[in-house]
């Protein structure tokens, strides 16, 4: 962890940071457009107003109590002592963002970046849960993915906690490096839709008696197609004002991570175009729309630290973890995610976490070198996998016998516009006769 | 009932296996020392999860013939 190092800004550097953070909500935007568009039109309007209440009650959450949870690296936090060891496990930090001086310090400039982030992750699991997940439910999900879950996850990572000490307590390279949150955001987003699709189960007629999926295509590739043009830009901001803040970059060195980023989510699109033309004979936009966020996704964690070519490797192979996870999820473990979320977020996000140890270079290296930083980016791959997805499938599934969160059966066949809203997205058109005339 | 039973104690096991696989790669950090063995028990540990996550992944399975609606 580096912000240590950076405890002050120049006016300069704090106006260009802000300008990075500013250009974190289209990210967000982003990502509601593409779930949005990879839904049926029955449930267009619930699913860009779900978006929309689940990011204002996740930046709500996260300043109640969130913020408090994570803390910031330069500030002490609750931590235990374990075989001669400090670990520090949750951050100590008043509620209501008490304490913090808002003058264009290093924490205040991490606690409106985190702000916007937190309300990205709880964006992704409305990608699994599209049209059967209820309104109420989704916020008060959302309320402990932004109050608890990511917030424990981005304290061990970015708040000074035993992850990021890895490097000064057990001299593996600089700790778990995490630069633009493939890991905090997206892999702890990305876990939440997992466990998200694995309580509610799938759509209405999604299988099939003998366990094979329908096709239920989203009815606006346009919308999904612009979406990932927004999140482009609101991923350079992303992994511009977290290498900034989280690994200590300069901003005349944000150029490599712009062209990384850049790099990596071209080269996954035009991968996965390429794999669903080979496989499937033509082109599929869905498809390649998720292997761009992929690549999005999983240049997040290395953005920092390796070349333009390597960035391109990472961005091929996170194409090729997308699609076919993509597959796998749906035909042999017959989750129902209709956004893919899964795939993209969790699977791309795990291979950007790991590209770190791979391909990472850094100014100084620590007496372990590559190898050391390599089980530093392992350790906390198993910490997502092994403490974070039952932890967040716990809590959900609690959740799930105060507040069930699945819509009825009337509602699903009705849609989730009509259901919940009173009104379709697209009063002008009737969308979905064939399957009220069917039941 | 009894199907139900097994996948809950499917369910369960999965998720124990992650949690203790997340374990073992925190004592490998803090009882051994060197590089080498630290990173085969961290990768066993990542391995138990993998085993845990089928086990859980298996017990969501949405069964053939059953109505999508769970």
């Amino acid at each position: 962890m580096i912000p240590e190092s950076r405890s002050a800004l120049s006016g300069a550097s704090i106006a260009v940071c802000l300008l990075f953070i500013f250009l974190v909500p289209f990210a967000a935007a982003g990502l509601s457009l593409i779930n949005t568009g990879l839904n049926r039109s029955r449930s267009a309007a619930h699913g860009i107003l779900a978006s929309l209440c689940v990011a204002s009650v996740a930046i709500l959450a996260y300043f109640v109590c969130g913020f408090a949870f994570q803390g910031l690296s330069s500030e002490p936090g609750h931590t235990i002592q374990l075989a001669g060891k400090v670990w520090n496990w949750l951050g100590a930090k008043p509620l209501f963002f008490c304490g913090i001086a808002f003058d264009g310090s290093p924490g205040s400039l991490i606690v409106l970046l985190q702000m916007f982030s937190v309300a990205l992750a709880a964006l992704i699991p409305l990608g699994s849960g599209a049209e059967r997940w209820r309104l109420s439910a989704s916020c008060v999900s959302a309320a402990l993915l932004a109050g608890w879950t990511y917030p424990l996850f981005a304290h061990w990572v970015w708040g000074g906690g035993w992850l990021a000490q890895l490097g000064v307590n057990y001299g593996l390279g600089r700790g778990f490096l995490d630069a633009g949150g493939s890991g905090s955001i997206q892999v702890v987003g990305g876990l939440s839709a997992l466990s998200v699709a694995w309580i509610l189960g799938p759509r209405r007629n999604k299988f099939t008696a003998e366990g094979m999926p329908a096709a239920m295509p989203g009815h606006n590739a346009v919308l999904a197609l612009f979406g990932c043009m927004l999140a482009w830009v609101g991923w350079l901001g992303l992994n511009s004002a977290g290498a900034i803040l989280f690994a200590g970059l300069d901003p005349a060195q944000i150029v490599l991570v712009a062209v990384n980023t850049t790099l990596s989510a071209a080269s996954a699109a035009v991968a996965s175009l390429l794999i669903t033309r080979v496989r499937f004979g033509k082109p599929d936009a869905s498809l390649t729309a998720n292997g761009w966020i992929g690549g999005l996704v999983a240049s997040s964690a290395s953005c920092a630290f390796v070349k333009p070519a390597e960035a391109v490797v990472i961005g091929l192979l996170a194409a090729f973890l997308v699609v076919f996870a993509i597959e796998i999820v749906e035909l042999r473990m017959r989750v129902d995610d209709p956004g893919g979320a899964i795939s993209v977020h969790a699977v791309a996000g795990l291979w950007g976490v790991l590209a770190v140890g791979i391909f990472g270079r850094f100014p100084t290296q620590a007496a372990s070198g590559d190898s050391g930083q390599f089980l530093a980016q392992l350790v906390g791959i198993a910490a997502l996998i092994g403490f974070m997805l039952p932890l967040i499938y716990g809590l959900n599934r609690l959740l799930n016998r105060f507040l069930p969160q699945r819509v009825s059966a009337e509602g699903e066949r009705q849609g989730m516009d009509l259901f919940e809203l009173g009104a379709g997205a697209y009063p002008d058109f009737v969308t979905h006769r064939e399957d009220l005339l069917r039941h | 009932m009894a199907f139900r039973v097994i996948l809950m104690a499917l369910r369960l096991a999965g998720f124990l296996l992650m949690l203790a696989g997340w374990v073992i790669s925190l004592a490998a950090l803090a009882l051994l020392a060197s590089l080498p063995s630290r990173t085969c028990f961290v990768l066993a540990g990542i391995g138990i999860e993998l085993l845990g996550f089928v086990f859980a992944a298996r017990s969501h399975l949405h069964p053939r013939g059953a109505k999508s609606d769970p």
